[in-house]
């Protein structure tokens, strides 16, 4: 009786324990494993989420690596989705993260990555596939000329690592540059030194600031104009505190933004605005419509932007007769010390999210794996001022004899495009990123921020003094989250709702039967003790 | 004699507060230390705003915020990313009275209020008819008088369309022209989208077509109409 009283609660216990499991929802997905072989035998559909510069020859490169690729591998088919927004992407991916539907290969920053792994081996790692001896970067059962791992600039892929794991391949890689109206400095009276520092930006901008007696800018005639706008705030702020060695965040996540040195850049950001000599991407415009417009003397934005900035430029937002003809010269951002100079790495990295069919994983991987080829790499590195991330691509021959061709028309050679494009050539070991983990996304945002708001805040009548840093630290710190870098929670879990009734009796049940468990025991204590 | 004269007094205040209380509704009515169109016209870049006006189209809604084309009958307002929960912004339907505190902005020519808060105000709803601006295009300073309004184009020919990404999904970029001079106007994807009907004719129109246009008068260095419908001109 004993015996069967015991197999009873047993069954009735093994009957529970997988409903409890099931409650829980989603468990994420398996860890990937690289499959022995590829199956040409079963079809794949994979899709290919990637981001272009409003560049129609950029969405031309990707649809023909698509078509290439797919030639290659018949039983694959690539749907590709076109962004023009990093941002987007990535509330996209979080979205569908949370439906189990992201994309399968994916162009992304790391930063993002760090968020996307909060859901359980959501990212494939790529430890093992880039060295993989089959389908790894040239490995012997890849259909195609791909480079091999000590053939992709190592810098670079050093920064698709999170906590010590390879989850992202760099695709292509920019820095920032400084476009100069050279014609205004020189008309101002200064020489643009070799090296740019902040400090000279901030003196020929404020004395850009004087105005005739009608009202007009003397040095252009015009009634507009902003001698400094910088496009990104978040790189400004992270270069400068680079360059000036101060503290951003610990490779652990420790924030370290809110210091005295951020302090130093968010006055004089107040005075420069106050006076007119500075603006923003997000306050004002774009820095290349000022610029062409000759509305502007020192445009600062990404070395992929390079085809927008100056009088010849092949991409254009304003009317022709709007532009106005001046020498633009490309340099380094502003340094604080041209002895170390010091600048951002960016630029678009492929990452490979995780499937239930490990051979889905691995013609994704295959795919990602093909946008480093010479033909992908050299043809979009030419599309704007980025630089291809692999050494095969850079030392071809095809891509020495387009870097020689600087200048020879307004369109592939664009001179102010291959000048960017040799900035960040001859400055990579100069370059930085920052460190990445889950809410590295958020800090870069709050980073940016802070001027966003000094830039708006002097303009609307505020007194940038201690106390006004002080709250903005507190506003801009609680907006983003970063107070106790309780982060973990970026994944924006979806409004659920009241659970369904056949939940909530299944719930009951369950706890009715462990009830009745408890009782049984109880009961049996009880009597087994008056025995 | 007293008496009576109070006891007329009260009658005629009851009687005006009567007529009062079935006057015809007045879309260009504000609540207490709102602007006039004209007051916000006026009002300097980078000074705080409350205006009031009814909604005629929203993008959508994205990261807790709402761009918002707003009207009253003396003039439209641009309300860039204001502050929005995605319930509240599902009862932003056109005709939607709103009150709106911001700051008076200007983006690439684009005058707009931005950083601001939203509430609804209880009223009838308005929608605004297309005004007629073909004869404006050619003068830019009367036209950008008509910033944000609802507007109407005849007769324009197209130039070219061209998807941004080039295939739809995302904006398209239209040229017209009118009189020798070009323009470029925009449908934009996050105000009608590719299943609407304004984004599906693009496709079966094509340089040479001569068109009617309704849309948004906004502004990206210069005219930038968000169009929202379009038909060959008869």
């Amino acid at each position: 009786m004993k015996k069967l009283r015991f197999l009873a609660v047993l069954l009735l216990v093994s009957l529970l324990a997988p409903s409890i499991t099931a409650c829980h929802g989603s468990r994420g997905l398996e860890q990937f494993v690289i499959p022995e072989s590829f199956d040409d035998s079963k079809e794949y559909v994979i899709t290919f989420w990637a981001k272009n510069d409003t560049n129609q020859t950029q969405v031309d490169i990707y649809k023909k690596a698509i078509s290439d690729f797919e030639a290659l591998y018949p039983n694959v088919k690539v749907k590709f989705q076109p962004y023009t927004d990093y941002g987007r992407i990535y509330n996209d991916v979080i979205t569908n993260i949370a439906t189990g539907t992201t994309p399968n290969v994916c162009i992304t920053y790391p930063d993002h990555i760090a968020t996307y792994l909060t859901g359980k081996n959501t990212v494939v790692s790529l430890d093992g596939l880039l060295t993989d001896e089959k389908f790894g970067l040239g490995g012997s059962e890849v259909r195609f000329d791909s480079p091999k791992a000590d053939e992709i600039i190592p810098k670079f892929l050093e920064e698709g690592v999170i906590d010590g794991t390879h989850y992202a391949i760099p695709f292509m890689r920019s820095t920032e540059a400084c476009y100069v109206n050279k014609t205004y400095v020189e008309k101002l009276g200064f020489t643009l030194p070799e090296k740019l520092t902040w400090d000279f930006m901030w003196e020929v901008a404020e004395a850009a600031t004087v105005k005739d007696e009608d009202g007009n800018y003397v040095v252009n005639g015009q009634k507009v104009l902003i001698p400094i706008i910088y496009k990104s705030t978040d790189n400004m702020m992270i270069q400068y505190l680079a360059q000036s060695e101060a503290g951003y965040s610990t490779a652990e996540g420790e924030i370290l933004l809110f210091n005295d040195t951020v302090k130093g850049l968010l006055e004089k950001v107040a005075v420069h605005a106050s006076s007119g000599a500075f603006s923003t991407f997000k306050k004002d415009g774009y820095p290349a419509n000022y610029l062409n417009a000759g509305q502007c003397i020192f445009a600062i934005d990404s070395t992929a932007g390079a085809t927008w900035m100056g009088s010849n430029a092949p991409l254009v937002d304003i009317s022709e007769e709007a532009i106005v003809d001046f020498e633009t010269a490309v340099m380094e951002i502003p340094q604080v010390d041209t002895e170390n100079p010091k600048m951002i790495s960016q630029g678009p990295s492929v990452c490979v999210f995780n499937k239930r069919d490990s051979g889905e994983v691995l013609a994704s991987w295959l795919f990602a794996q093909f946008l480093l080829t010479n033909e992908v790499q050299i043809a979009y590195s030419q599309t704007e001022g980025y630089a291809p991330v692999t050494s095969k691509a850079q030392n071809s021959a095809e891509y020495k004899d387009y870097l020689s061709r600087e200048g020879e028309d307004n369109l592939m050679y664009y001179d102010i495009k291959l000048k960017a494009t040799k900035l960040l050539l001859e400055n990579t070991e100069n370059t930085f990123v920052t460190p990445v983990f889950n809410g590295s996304a958020s800090l870069r945002n709050a980073a940016g921020q802070l001027i966003e708001e000094v830039n708006k805040g002097v303009r609307r009548g505020k007194v940038v003094d201690d106390a006004y840093i002080e709250t903005l630290y507190k506003d801009v710190s609680s907006l983003y989250r970063l107070d106790g870098m309780g982060l973990g929670d970026e994944i924006t879990k979806p409004e659920l709702g009241p659970l369904p009734g056949t939940a909530v009796a299944l719930l009951s049940s369950i706890c009715g039967a462990w009830a009745i468990i408890g009782v049984y025991v109880v009961v049996s204590y009880t009597k087994k003790r008056q025995k | 004699m007293k008496k009576i004269i109070a006891l007329m007094l009260v009658l005629c205040m009851a009687f005006a507060m009567v007529a009062c209380g079935g006057e015809k509704f007045d879309p260009s009515a504000k609540s207490e230390g709102v602007m006039t169109y004209a007051q916000y016209d006026a009002a300097a870049l980078d000074a705080e705003v409350t205006i009031e006006g009814y909604v005629q189209a929203t993008q959508s809604w994205y990261k807790d915020a709402i761009k918002i084309y707003l009207q009253d009958p003396d003039g439209g307002y641009f309300v860039y990313d204001v502050a929005c929960t995605e319930a509240d912004a599902a009862k932003l339907e056109k005709g939607t009275k709103i009150q709106v505190k911001g700051v008076k902005s200007a983006w690439e020519g684009e005058v707009e209020v931005v950083d601001g808060t939203f509430t609804f105000v209880e009223s009838e709803k308005w929608v605004a008819e297309a005004t007629d601006v073909t004869s404006l295009l050619a003068n830019e300073t009367e036209l950008i008088k008509h910033q944000n309004k609802f507007v109407s184009f005849k007769g324009l020919t197209i130039d070219s369309v061209e998807y941004k990404n080039g295939e739809p999904g995302d904006d398209i970029y239209v040229n017209v022209s009118k009189d020798g001079a070009t323009y470029s106007f925009c449908v934009e994807v996050y105000l009608t989208g590719p299943d609407t009907d304004v984004y599906k004719a693009f496709a079966d129109l094509k340089a040479g077509d001569v068109v009617d246009m309704e849309g948004f008068l906004y502004w990206y260095k210069g005219v930038n109409t968000h169009i929202t419908a379009v038909s060959k001109a008869g």
